[in-house]
Parts: structure tokens; C-alpha cells; sequence
């Protein structure tokens, strides 16, 4: 297969940086998205340029590191997949293929596709966990925890913090994320003790931030590469509320 | 040099427990006179780095990823076990004790394993108390499974993300301690060099991956939980960042590196589609369940099938070979990890591979979704079915999957004591980065346990006897030690700089990679391991004169990170080939030709060989020290093991 890549290069944090158009061929189409990025950094190598620089570890779509915006969306055209999962047999021959890194005053461009997404780390550290010390805990099963209330908890635990969520968004909002880690707490009897300081905190982060406002037109759980619900929202929403009235500030 | 395990007295189920008494401890209101560095955020550096963090410790966490989350522990699929014994089933601490010993053939120390399953239920108490949604029963109590051929369901799982939910757990105790200001986080930084100073560790000098910077840290100790080097083989389920260079640095600095050649291959993974392929991805093991293996019965069959020629459903029951139920009638399908790896080789070495490039073996649910219905197989597999379909293109219900071995996991590591500590004073080995536990060969959801236990449950004791040692003042990071470390470091990074010459690194990697896979991968031989030596040994002069490293240090260059991680495992390959050809018996993961039982097994030699091999770095190009530690058993009684 062929293609004509239309990429975003940035040389640093103060560079402008503008797009760059290469053409690659010989692509297979069992070569994953990140693979073919690959080939073309090799050729670029060969050619004493720089290679295209982006973020990536585990290839298998769960460490959430790899953060392309491609075509217009995050992770690219396929549902459910990171872009280390989306392969080029979801392209077609000839195409003209726009890559981007995520786009958000939160996110601020390290270097070409690489952003800095330590803002969601700072809003967990706000409150995103339960205050236990190691040792000392009852037995795992002295907390009997309903089946339907586990796995709806486990459903906004598969979160794995990718951004595509806050780089879906127009306002760059990341209210899915954080609604995501404060509604799997709130579920679980363990999170209770916390649950009004820690919706609260980790709001006031994420405004902190500077994330925009939820626009509500779920484009963020429509691009989450884990279908995070925005059922989500709604529930740190009552919770953020919750908060507010029972503390009257 | 004389290795001291350091393994307490006292019967086995008595040690850790009177150990922990006779430690050392640091008074409460001392401990925030100690800074500890913590190498790696997966689950063996976050669980260190947040408990010691909450005893008191002023503790410095680093990763080279952008944030703590992303350490490949996160990928782990199947679960953890512990010896909670809740299903009822007739598990104990000394079951999942002996489990471990005997998978890891006897190559593993008793006292060490034994705390293993000891500490083994605290995690799951730990991890549930952090909020970690483990399946559960509709009664509201955890749920478990049976993994890997263990007679005794007793791992606990969170559906095909045990390793993300605990790792997420482990983070949330990290992110804690971060905001109560006891650890400061350095993401995208790599740690380049160990500082000794008077023979102890006392820091690192680290480089900061986004502008280059080189920096000294000082602490009072080191611990380093940087995984696995499984890379060293460029193809592997391991994350593409996955590397050796702290433990290697490490071990330049005297660390000795023990059983190097000890490498678990997992038989389950998607097989290779091309030249391109930068990594390969693990299917889980419980597919094994209810896929069955085979291959074609005749070579003239595969060679159609890999032509396209006639399709694997058309194949009639007799022109099928279920291999591993054939010669493995007790346990069919569910062998060990090493014996299922081996076979498939085996099979594809005779030319019944079924993928374009014949390596490749069938793992097929036809029968299964003919007992138990299309709906129940995906229920319990769907996810890993959707997986295999997105990167192969083909649907595994309506035809077999296609699979072959992959480098998985690295049993062998930093040498520790009972401990955890190095031979170096002041610096340990938690997680995968040791070698501690697995032996020669690691069982199914004891890597996320092995992790856990040192992060939250022995590190935490065992450093204290250590610093209660030591005094308060800390080392400037102005000291002659750090800056001869830095610039030794500079001195590197400005070498591989200055060769442009002509080949990218990742040919280099390749090249390793294939070296290493072919002659010290899933079977090893006397003259392929002397051959490799001699391959490696070109490459790697080849690799100074001609690697092409573009850009400058002071900048994001991610071709100067691999640059240095590759030149690490050019001198890591040429260790576990001489590991692999000293060690002249087959055990495990290691499988020498030469010894093997008559029907083709492993043939340990427990005369000669029932020790670890724990190696010294005596300079460039000379060749490393080997020091024994004897493995003494008292508690199990050695077999073959025989899965007939």
C-alpha cells in the first residue's frame, strides 16, 4: 500500500511547528498504525532527518501511552482501538492520512506527536485513591461487594488515561477522565469515607488545569478507545453536588 | 566473593516471621532522615516507592515513561495468585510454595519462595482495601480461577486486566504519597548510571529524556524495579521501552547478574506477520482451556495450507496432529509454558507451520463452540477473540487461530539476597529486575504477585535493617563520585553521537534480536551458542563503528534513548549466551539439546547443577567471573517433572 502522510512537526515546546507531507510505500496491511510510523522513521533515518517523534510503549492497547490524532479523530477511524491496535487495513490504498498530536492547553506539545499529559497525574494525586497505608487491612473478603456494583465499578476502573477524551473535546475537557476514577470510588463501600473531599478536590485540579467545560455532546465516550460511559459525568456530577451541599460551601 | 543468601534460621514457616523481629528497625521519627531512590513505577517499584514513602522515607521515584501509570505491568492479562485457600480447594502456603518450586525446577531458593506464598494474602487484602474490582461471585466475595494447569483455582483475576487494575492500585498509593510531598516523581527519566561511594550505592545519575539533561541524585539507598530485559531478543511481549540499562549499569558497577540465560517463552502469542513487526502480543494462557493445538499431519498438508491452497477447516480428523495430546495424554493442551513452546517449534522445524512464514501452530475452539455454544466460548474469551481478529484480520470462530512462542518474561536478574539486597551495600532488586524467585522457569499469575510482595511487603522491612546502619548525612551530589558518573555517562552519550555512520539502531536491534532467538531462545545447543558468541561479538564492534544516531543529547531524541539501550543489550546477549553454555543440563525455560530424557524432555543435573550462576563484570571485553550460590533443599524432594 501507499500513502501520502500528512504529519505535524514540532521541534520543541517553542517551536511553531507546522506540517510536513511525506510519501511512504510498501506498506503491508498487517503492519499496525505505529509500525508503518515505524517504516517511515527508518527511511527518514536513511535520510539524515529526524524522525517523527510520538509516544508509545506497550503496543497492545493498554498502557495508554500512544496519543495520535488521526484523521480528524483521536486513535484514529476504527472504535474501541488505541492507535497501536489500529492496523492500515483500516486505510486505503492511496489515501492522504493527517496526523496530529492531541490538542489541548492542558496538554502542551513536547516534541512533534509527544504531549505532556501530566495534568491528569496531578488530578489523581488530588484525590484519585483510597487513604489506606500497606498492612493493616481487614481480610479482601470481609468487604462483600455486590457482583453488578464490581463490575460497574470495573467498567470506569478500564480507563487507561490515554487524553483522546480531552483531545476529542472542543472545550479540551476532561471530564470524562476524572469522572471515570471519582465514579469507580464512590461505587465501592472502601471509597465512601472520602468520597464528598475527593470529588471535590479532584475537580478543583481539573479546573486547575486548565480542561475546558463539559460541552455535552459526548464526543469524548465516543472516541474512548474503552467506551468509558458518560454515564460517567452524570455521576461525578451528583457526587461534585453532593459535595457542595453537604459542606455548604 | 562469597555469596551470602543472608536466609534466616529456623524451619521454613518460621524464618520470615522471626526475621522480621530480629531486623533492625529505624525509629518512626527518624526515617525522614533517609531518602530512598526508587528505580521503575510498575508494580515492584510503585508498591516500594508508596510503603516506604508511608513509613516515613523521603523517597524519589523515576520512570521513563511520561507518567508512573504506563509500566508495563499494566499489560498483564491473567491474574495473581495468593494462598487464600477461599474456593475450599486444598490450597495452603506450602502448596503454593511447592507449585513454585517444582515449575521453576528446583532452581529457586526455598526460604525465598516460601515467603512468597506467606505474603501472598496480604496483597489481595491490600489491593481490595485500595478499591481494586476483582471479579466476584453474585454472593459479593471474590471470585477465582485455575491458571496455568495449577490443580487449585487460586488466582484472582479482573477479567483479562488483572495486571492494569493492580497496577492502577499501585499508582493511587503512589499518587498519595506524592501529594503528601514524601515522593518526588521523575517521569520520562532514565536512570544511566549507579554512584558508589566507599563501595555503597548512593545514587544515580539519570537523564532527563525530554531536554537531555544529565543529574545526579543522592539517597541513602537504591532500589531498582526496572523490569525484565526480554528485549534483548527486539521481538517480545515486553513494552517497547522495556530495557536493561539500570540493571546493567548496576551491574558494571559490580552488581552481579545471576542466571542471565534463564528466559520464559510463552506459548500463546500472535505469530509474526512480517519484517515490520515491532512487537509481539501475548494471547492468555486460559485460551489453552478449550483451544485445541495441532497442526497438519504431513509436511505436503502445511505446505498447501501455506500456499492457500486448501483451508484448515477442509482438513479431515486423521489429517490433523493434536500434538500435545498425542504425546501428553494426562495433560493434553495444558502443559507447562516451556513444553507447549517447545513442541511448537518442534513441529514447525519439520516444516508443518500453517502461516506464510511457517511458524505458526493452529489453537483451535471448533470443538469447543460445538460442546459449549459460540455465546459461552465468547463469554469467556470475546475480548481476546476481538484482540486476535484487530490485528490479524480473521475471525477465530469460524476458523483456528494461529499462534506461536514469544520472549515473555526474564527469570533471571540482579543477584539478591534473602533481603533483597544486591551485593552492593545499599542498593536492591525488587520484581523482575531480580532473580530471585521463579527459578528457571515462572508459573502463570506469579509475576504480578512476586512484584507486589517486595514492593509492599519485604522491601519495607528489609531496607530498614539496612539504613538503621547508616548515618544521616547524605552524600553532595558534588562529590568526585558523582561527577566522575556523570561524565562517564556524558562521555557515552557524546560516543554514540559522534559515529554517524550508516546503519539505524533498530538494524542493530534486529539483528540481536534474531541472534539471540535462533541459538539462545526456546532450545540451545553447544555450537549454537558458541556461534552466537561469535555473532554478537561482531555485532557489537560492528554497532560502535557504524550506528547512526541522529540529533544532538540536549533535546527529545528518541533515537539516542535506543541507541543506548541496544548497546546495553549487545553486552547483555553475549552474558546469557555464556550463561547458557556453562549451564550443561536442560531446566525450564533453559533447554539444551544435548540433555534431554529419551522421550525428548528437560534432564536437569542436580548434581553439578543446583546452584544459581551468579556472574561479575571484571571489565570491557573480558570475560565475566561466574560465583555459585548452592541451592540447598530441605523442605521438597527433587523430581523430574513429567507431564505424560
Amino acid at each position: 500500500m501507499k500513502f501520502k502522510l500528512k504529519i505535524w512537526r514540532q521541534k520543541n515546546n517553542q517551536d511553531k511547528g507546522g506540517f510536513k507531507t511525506y510519501d511512504l510505500d510498501g506498506v503491508s496491511s498487517d503492519m499496525s498504525f505505529l509500525e508503518m510510523i515505524d517504516v517511515l522513521n527508518e527511511q527518514l533515518i536513511d535520510k539524515d532527518e529526524d524522525p517523527v517523534h510520538f509516544d508509545h510503549d506497550c503496543r497492545e492497547g493498554i498502557c495508554g501511552m500512544c496519543s495520535m490524532y488521526i484523521n480528524g479523530e483521536p486513535h484514529g477511524p476504527l472504535r474501541g482501538v488505541t492507535t497501536c491496535q489500529l492496523h492500515m487495513r483500516s486505510f486505503s490504498d492511496g489515501e492522504t492520512i493527517t496526523i496530529e498530536p492531541w490538542r489541548a492547553k492542558a496538554f502542551p506539545v513536547i516534541k512533534d506527536l509527544a504531549v505532556d499529559r501530566s495534568a491528569f497525574d496531578r488530578v489523581i494525586q488530588a484525590g484519585g485513591y483510597i487513604s489506606v497505608n500497606t498492612g493493616g487491612t481487614p481480610d479482601a473478603n470481609e468487604i462483600p461487594i455486590p457482583k453488578t456494583v464490581a463490575d460497574e465499578a470495573f467498567d470506569s476502573a478500564t480507563c487507561i488515561g490515554c487524553g483522546a477524551c480531552v483531545a476529542a473535546c472542543k472545550n479540551a475537557s476532561a471530564m470524562l477522565f476524572v469522572s471515570a476514577k471519582i465514579s469507580q470510588l464512590s461505587m465501592l463501600p472502601q471509597g465512601q469515607v472520602e468520597r464528598d473531599e475527593r470529588a471535590e478536590k479532584m475537580v478543583a485540579q481539573m479546573d486547575a488545569e486548565g480542561f475546558g467545560a463539559c460541552t455535552n455532546t459526548g464526543a469524548c465516550s465516543a472516541e474512548c478507545p474503552k467506551g468509558i460511559d458518560l454515564s460517567n459525568i452524570a455521576r461525578m456530577n451528583r457526587e461534585y453536588l453532593g459535595a457542595k451541599l453537604s459542606s455548604g460551601k | 566473593m562469597n555469596l551470602e543468601s543472608k536466609i534466616p534460621e529456623g524451619p521454613l514457616s518460621e524464618k520470615w516471621t522471626n526475621h522480621k523481629f530480629n531486623v533492625k528497625l529505624v525509629n518512626p521519627a527518624n526515617k525522614r532522615k533517609y531518602d530512598i531512590i526508587v528505580v521503575g513505577t510498575g508494580l515492584a517499584g510503585a508498591s516500594a516507592a508508596a510503603s516506604l514513602a508511608e513509613l516515613g522515607y523521603n523517597v524519589k521515584s523515576f520512570c521513563f515513561q511520561d507518567s508512573p501509570r504506563r509500566a508495563h505491568s499494566i499489560a498483564a492479562q491473567g491474574g495473581i495468585n495468593a494462598a487464600k485457600n477461599y474456593q475450599n480447594d486444598g490450597d495452603s502456603v506450602f502448596r503454593l510454595f511447592y507449585d513454585t518450586i517444582k515449575g521453576g525446577d528446583y532452581r529457586s531458593r526455598e526460604a525465598n519462595v516460601y515467603r512468597l506464598a506467606q505474603v501472598s494474602v496480604n496483597i489481595i487484602d491490600q489491593c481490595v482495601a485500595q478499591g481494586v474490582p476483582f471479579a466476584r461471585e453474585y454472593g459479593g466475595l471474590l471470585a477465582n480461577r485455575s491458571f496455568g494447569g495449577a490443580q487449585v483455582s487460586r488466582t484472582f483475576y479482573a477479567r483479562g486486566q488483572t495486571g492494569q487494575q493492580l497496577l492502577l492500585g499501585a499508582y493511587s498509593a503512589l499518587s498519595r504519597q506524592i501529594a503528601n510531598g514524601k515522593v518526588e516523581l521523575f517521569p520520562r527519566t532514565e536512570m544511566l548510571d549507579l554512584v558508589m561511594v566507599d563501595g555503597k550505592a548512593k545514587g544515580i545519575v539519570a537523564r532527563n529524556l525530554v531536554t537531555g539533561k544529565i543529574e545526579s541524585h543522592s539517597a541513602h539507598a537504591v532500589v531498582l524495579a526496572t523490569g525484565g530485559y526480554g528485549n534483548v531478543f527486539y521481538l517480545s511481549t515486553n513494552a517497547m521501552g522495556s530495557n536493561v540499562t539500570a540493571a546493567w549499569r548496576a551491574h558494571k558497577k559490580g552488581a552481579l547478574m545471576a542466571n542471565p540465560c534463564y528466559t520464559q517463552i510463552h506459548p500463546t502469542c500472535i505469530p509474526v506477520s512480517g519484517d515490520h513487526q515491532s512487537k509481539l502480543t501475548l494471547m492468555s494462557e486460559s485460551l489453552r482451556n478449550d483451544g485445541r493445538v495441532w497442526v497438519p499431519a504431513t509436511k505436503e498438508l502445511a505446505e498447501k495450507i501455506r500456499k492457500k491452497e486448501i483451508h484448515p477447516n477442509d482438513l479431515s480428523e486423521d489429517e490433523r496432529d493434536y500434538y500435545l495430546e498425542r504425546k501428553y495424554p494426562a495433560f493434553g493442551n495444558l502443559v507447562p509454558r516451556d513444553v507447549a513452546s517447545r513442541n511448537a517449534k518442534y513441529v514447525c522445524d519439520e516444516g508443518r507451520g500453517v502461516n506464510e512464514t511457517g511458524k505458526a501452530v493452529y489453537l483451535d475452539f471448533r470443538d469447543a463452540i460445538k460442546r459449549d455454544g459460540e455465546d459461552t466460548i465468547a463469554s469467556k474469551y470475546g475480548n481476546l477473540f476481538d484482540m486476535y481478529k484487530q490485528i490479524t484480520g480473521e475471525n477465530p470462530y469460524a476458523q483456528p487461530m494461529k499462534i506461536y512462542p514469544a520472549v515473555h518474561y526474564t527469570m533471571g536478574g540482579l543477584w539478591v539476597d534473602y533481603n533483597l539486597k544486591t551485593n552492593i551495600d545499599g542498593l536492591y532488586a525488587t520484581g523482575e529486575s531480580n532473580f530471585s524467585d521463579h527459578g528457571a522457569n515462572r508459573l502463570g499469575a506469579s509475576a504480578l504477585m512476586q512484584g507486589l510482595a517486595d514492593g509492599y511487603f519485604v522491601i519495607p522491612y528489609t531496607i530498614g535493617n539496612y539504613l538503621a546502619g547508616e548515618k544521616y548525612e547524605k552524600v553532595d551530589t558534588d562529590h568526585e563520585a558523582f561527577k566522575a558518573a556523570e561524565k562517564e555517562v556524558k562521555d557515552n552519550i557524546d560516543k554514540l553521537l559522534s559515529i554517524k555512520g550508516s546503519k539505524s539502531v533498530d538494524h542493530y536491534h534486529k539483528e540481536l534480536g534474531k541472534i539471540m532467538w535462533d541459538y539462545c531462545g526456546m532450545s540451545r545447543t553447544g555450537e549454537g551458542l558458541k556461534k552466537a558468541k561469535e555473532l554478537i561479538k561482531d555485532l557489537k564492534v560492528d554497532f560502535w563503528k557504524n550506528v547512526k544516531v541522529l540529533g544532538s543529547n540536549e533535546e527529545f531524541n528518541s533515537s539516542l534513548e535506543k541507541a543506548s539501550r541496544v548497546s546495553d543489550f549487545l553486552e547483555l546477549g553475549e552474558l546469557m549466551v555464556d550463561d547458557a553454555l556453562h549451564r550443561e543440563e536442560s531446566c525450564g525455560g533453559h533447554f539444551r539439546e544435548e540433555h534431554q530424557t529419551p522421550e525428548g524432555e528437560a534432564k536437569r543435573n542436580d548434581e553439578d547443577f543446583a546452584y544459581v550462576a551468579a556472574w561479575e563484570y571484571t571489565g570491557p571485553e573480558k570475560p565475566e567471573t561466574l560465583h555459585k550460590e548452592q541451592l540447598i533443599f530441605e523442605n521438597v524432594k527433587l523430581t523430574q517433572r513429567s507431564y505424560k
